[in-house]
């Protein structure tokens, strides 16, 4: 079931493109659900294909195209760390490991008490300030085993 | 026009066309695996790139127009190199399980790897391996097979009109599959198993049953609607391994509808009869044919001695050939008896009289997707004529506008501008205002049964508009009845009213009826054919389980599954006291036959199909028949002259249809619309207590071979057959989902849960016809409920 808040806000992108195409609002309204629920289920794409009037597969086609729907659980703070190449140059690996070390789970897992998720992610267009990760929203960069703890510490 | 210079030939080409249909249509070949002459250009295999003089880099000819002035070369030394590193990357994550694979042998990769391919690989990293979901019991998929053409999503989205295939996920992790693993629900969808140019997508029920080069293919035509799609019939052994569509651009194009495609698993079944078999003191045993035939014929005389030949009736199935049903009906007529129909589902026979030609579109196949308005009265085009269904999904892409006179909201795969669903009792109200309102804007006359119909409401504002949007399509109009026209109480009405606006509005009159009823009609397998004082009136098939003869002929039915009148000719055939019954299942009349004798299924006999274009399409049998089974006409041929009637000296069944032609005298005496014969009819009652019941038949019910046929059974459209109403009407009346509740009717009383279905109307309730529960009709269209 979507949220009034999240249909008052998908009749908003709707109503960017000429109505015959509801359709087009189908990346907005994905992000929108998401920010909402935290992930995208089964369920939750068949109800906002219903909504714009689309065969679900489209939907589906679309929330696993890009990277940035999340089609599993994660944990509340998704922690992503960059292991591109500038970030791997300015020592991601030591990040990771502290990262791993501190919540005790590996890449790719969450912690058992469903806060953390870490993840491993290419260039994030931050070369400037690596080593770097974003965690949810926010960009963290220039790390050191200190601001991370520091960084983490500040997550509720 | 444009000048085109391809592999050194000059051309004149039309403008618009892509290079590669261009090189097609000049016997050049060019590789290809997205591109299909019937799907979109979507480019993403680049297979066919071809040099093009002036460009930078190879060109994909699916994907390139023409242009004065071309030069383009598809063998040269850039084009080569080309389509062979495009073939090199394709055969990087495909697996080498040709062997294993049902494709194999036929498949465009295995060729064009041969052609376009390296004699050995340079990958030698891991290859992708993806899993497979199950999406249903008729298409198998092996999806590391997958080479992403996306042509079975496109058939989906551009032709099916139902979206169920998709691309997720992205690069090398792009997978093609259906929503969260479900199954498909097309009645289109082996076609998708043709499309798919590797073996990714293949035919369930014929999977790891034979290698495509040993197998023989031959030319047949398709028994289950009334379009006689052409089909290739191929066999393994004497068995029949799979059925594909053989290309006609007039009828089926290169498509066919699940329901043809694999109908064929019945036949090749084991429910096959395999010897006569005569019932003695309530006991089966088989016979050779001699000593069975000797049984009917004695049967059949002991009956005519006893009671006269008028006690004896043939009901014969809608979907044998002209010749069976032709000599059918001459057989019964021959022995003195006019009892003989072949409309097992018809309730309404007060147009008899009137000399109608066979059942039919009424305009081309082809025509049918160019029409600008269409009035649909009880026809759920999409599953009863599915490619029928497609050329008009065409229609409506095109800008055509469907109005829709119905009493179940079928699932169309196109849009209705009109959608006037209401209960069956209601629809010849719906469909007179239509006819008022037309003639009210051409200013003819209307006729009092007509004015009858209407209500103190007169014509409604939409009937106005339906009426409107027929004028203006003028002849490219079509006016369709289906199935819940057909078996409508009041047939007879419909039929009138929709003749009678096709011919004030200039659009043309179709009648959409199973199988080869438009074959059967020509045949005479009527009760009233060619009528003179040597040849009166007979009984029709309502009135043959009605009044309960004393012998029966039945061919290639199960009435008290095909007829509308299911618990009545349940009883009639029991009590009847001598039933011979023709058809080639071993189950079949087991309960109240007293001989049946196996014949031969549609691949395995020669015969004749009239489609609903009116044209003739002969077949040869493509199999022999199993065990001592023997082809209709050839068991009527026999049986007629054991019983000394006159005229069955066919050597084949092409001389049955000499016969047949000949005889053939067209229409001439009167035709629709008589409005004496509907002059009884009444504005619709409503009766308070009682539910009417909305006739409706799975489209994998239709027949004794259907009904056989394993994987169609377990297919979703046959999961929607069961007892249902619309949730409103569910809630008023506090049955709760699936809750049972007791149903009666004349056909007696059973206890069966109730499903909601937003399809049907008000007041109604949706009993499945040719199962069990449709006994519990006997042909009358009210019911009653009691909850305990
Ligand atoms: S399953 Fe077959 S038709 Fe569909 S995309 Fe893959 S290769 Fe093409
Ligand atoms: S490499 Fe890490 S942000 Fe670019
Ligand atoms: S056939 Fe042209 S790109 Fe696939």
């Amino acid at each position: 079931m979507l949220s009034s808040e999240s249909l008052a806000k998908i009749d908003l992108e709707i109503g960017n493109y000429p109505a015959e195409h509801k359709e087009a609002a189908v990346m907005a309204a994905l992000r929108i659900v998401q920010e909402e629920q935290g992930w995208l289920s089964g369920e939750t794409i068949r109800d906002i294909a219903t909504y714009l009037e689309i065969p679900p597969i489209r939907a589906y086609e679309v929330a696993t195209f890009y990277s940035m729907y999340e089609l599993e659980e994660t944990g509340r703070h998704r922690i992503e760390v960059c292991t591109n190449i500038s970030c791997m140059l300015r020592g991601s690996d030591g990040v990771v490991s502290h990262i791993e070390e501190r919540l005790g789970i590996k890449v790719g897992e969450t912690t058992a008490d469903g806060r953390y998720t870490l993840r491993e992610v290419e260039c994030l267009g931050a070369c400037v300030g690596a080593p770097m990760m974003q965690v949810g929203n926010g960009y963290y960069e220039k790390l050191t085993t200190e601001s991370i703890d520091a960084i983490l510490d500040g997550l509720e | 026009m444009a000048q085109i210079e391809l592999n050194g030939q000059q051309l004149e080409v039309q403008d618009n066309q892509m290079l590669i249909q261009v090189a097609d249509a000049a016997g050049v070949y060019i590789p290809r695996f997205c591109y299909h002459e019937k799907l979109s250009v979507s480019a993403n295999c680049r297979m066919c790139l071809v040099e093009v003089e002036g460009a930078p880099k190879p060109l994909p000819a699916c994907a390139t127009p023409v242009t004065d002035g071309m030069k383009v070369k598809t063998r040269s030394a850039i084009a080569r190199d080309a389509q062979q590193g495009t073939m090199e990357f394709l055969l990087i994550n495909h697996p080498l399980d040709c062997p294993i694979c049902d494709q194999g042998g036929e498949c465009p990769l295995q060729d064009q790897a041969v052609s376009y391919g390296k004699d050995n690989s340079r990958y030698h990293e891991e290859k992708r391996a993806v899993s497979s979901p199950d999406i249903g019991p008729l298409v198998a998929t092996a999806m590391t097979r997958c080479i992403h053409c996306t042509r079975c999503v496109r058939f989906g989205e551009e032709l099916a009109g139902i979206m169920e295939m998709g691309a997720a996920g992205r690069g090398d992790h792009t997978s093609i599959g259906t929503y969260l693993g479900e199954t498909i629900e097309s009645e289109l969808s082996g076609n998708m198993i043709d499309l798919c140019p590797v073996g990714a997508l293949t035919s369930k029920p014929s999977r790891f049953s034979a290698r495509s080069w040993e197998l023989l293919s031959h030319n047949s035509i398709a028994p289950h609607d009334c379009l006689g799609s052409n089909l290739k019939v191929q066999t393994l052994r004497n068995k029949v391994i799979r059925v594909l569509s053989s290309e006609n651009e007039r009828i089926n194009e290169c498509w066919l509808s699940d329901r043809d495609r694999f109908s064929f698993e019945a036949i090749s079944g084991n429910d096959r009869l395999m010897t006569p078999m005569v019932r003695e003191q309530g006991r089966w045993r088989s016979v050779d044919w001699h000593g069975a035939l000797e049984f009917a014929v004695e049967g059949l005389r002991r009956v005519i001695a006893k009671q006269g030949a008028e006690s004896i009736g043939a009901l014969i199935s809608a979907s044998s050939t002209l010749e069976e049903a032709y000599l059918c009906q001459k057989l019964i007529r021959g022995l003195g008896s006019h009892n003989v129909d072949h409309r097992l589902q018809q309730q309404d026979f007060r147009d008899d009289q009137l000399d109608q030609p066979p059942p039919g579109l009424g305009r081309s196949i082809a025509s049918l997707e160019s029409v600008k308005a269409a009035l649909l009265v009880g026809s759920n085009i999409r599953k009863e004529q599915p490619l029928l269904g497609l050329r008009l999904r065409k229609a409506v892409l095109g800008g055509a506008e469907v109005a829709s006179i119905s009493a179940l909201d079928y699932a169309f795969n196109f849009s209705l501008r009109f959608n006037q669903m209401d209960a069956p009792s209601a629809m010849p109200k719906k469909l007179a205002e239509v006819a008022a309102a037309v003639a009210k804007a051409k200013g003819v006359a209307v006729p009092e049964p007509v004015e009858q119909l209407l209500d103190s409401n007169g014509i409604s504002g939409e009937a106005d508009e339906i009426a409107e949007m027929l004028l203006k399509g003028g002849q490219d109009g079509a006016v369709i009845l289906g199935f819940g026209a057909l078996s409508h109480p009041r047939a007879a009405t419909l039929k009138m009213l929709a003749h009678w606006i096709s011919e004030l509005t200039g659009a043309s009159f179709g009648l959409l009826d199973r199988g080869n009823s438009a074959g059967a009609t020509l045949a005479g397998s009527l009760p009233l054919h060619q009528q003179s004082e040597s040849n009166p009136a007979g009984l029709n098939a309502k009135e043959m389980v009605r009044e309960k003869l004393a012998g029966y002929l039945l061919f290639g039915v199960e009435p008290e599954l095909d007829s509308l009148e299911q618990s009545a000719a349940q009883e009639a055939m029991v009590k009847a006291d001598f039933v011979i019954s023709i058809n080639p299942y071993s189950s079949a009349g087991r309960e109240y036959a007293d001989v049946i004798l196996p014949s031969a299924a549609f691949t395995e006999t020669s015969g004749t199909h009239l489609n609903c274009e009116h044209q003739l399409q002969s077949f040869e049998g493509a199999v022999e028949p199993p065990g001592d089974a023997r082809p209709g006409w050839k068991i009527l041929r026999v049986m007629a002259n054991m019983l000394d009637i006159d005229g069955f000296d066919f050597i084949s069944s092409e001389e049955v249809l000499e016969e047949v032609k000949a005889g053939d005298r067209g229409t001439t005496g009167a035709q629709l619309p008589d409005w004496e014969l509907i002059a009884g009819d009444k504005p619709r009652v409503i009766q308070d207590q009682r539910l009417e019941s909305v006739n409706e038949i799975s489209p994998y019910r239709l027949d004794s071979t259907l009904r056989r046929a394993e994987s169609l059974q377990i297919t979703r459209d046959n999961q929607l057959s069961k007892v249902s109403m619309s949730s409103p009407e569910m809630e008023r009346l506090g049955i709760e989902e699936n809750r049972a509740v007791v149903i009666s009717g004349i056909g007696g009383r059973v206890s069966l849960p109730i499903i909601s279905d937003q399809r049907v109307p008000a007041g109604c309730i949706h009993i499945p016809l040719a199962t069990e529960e449709g006994q519990v009709l006997g042909g009358s269209s009210f019911v009653t409920l009691e909850i305990d």
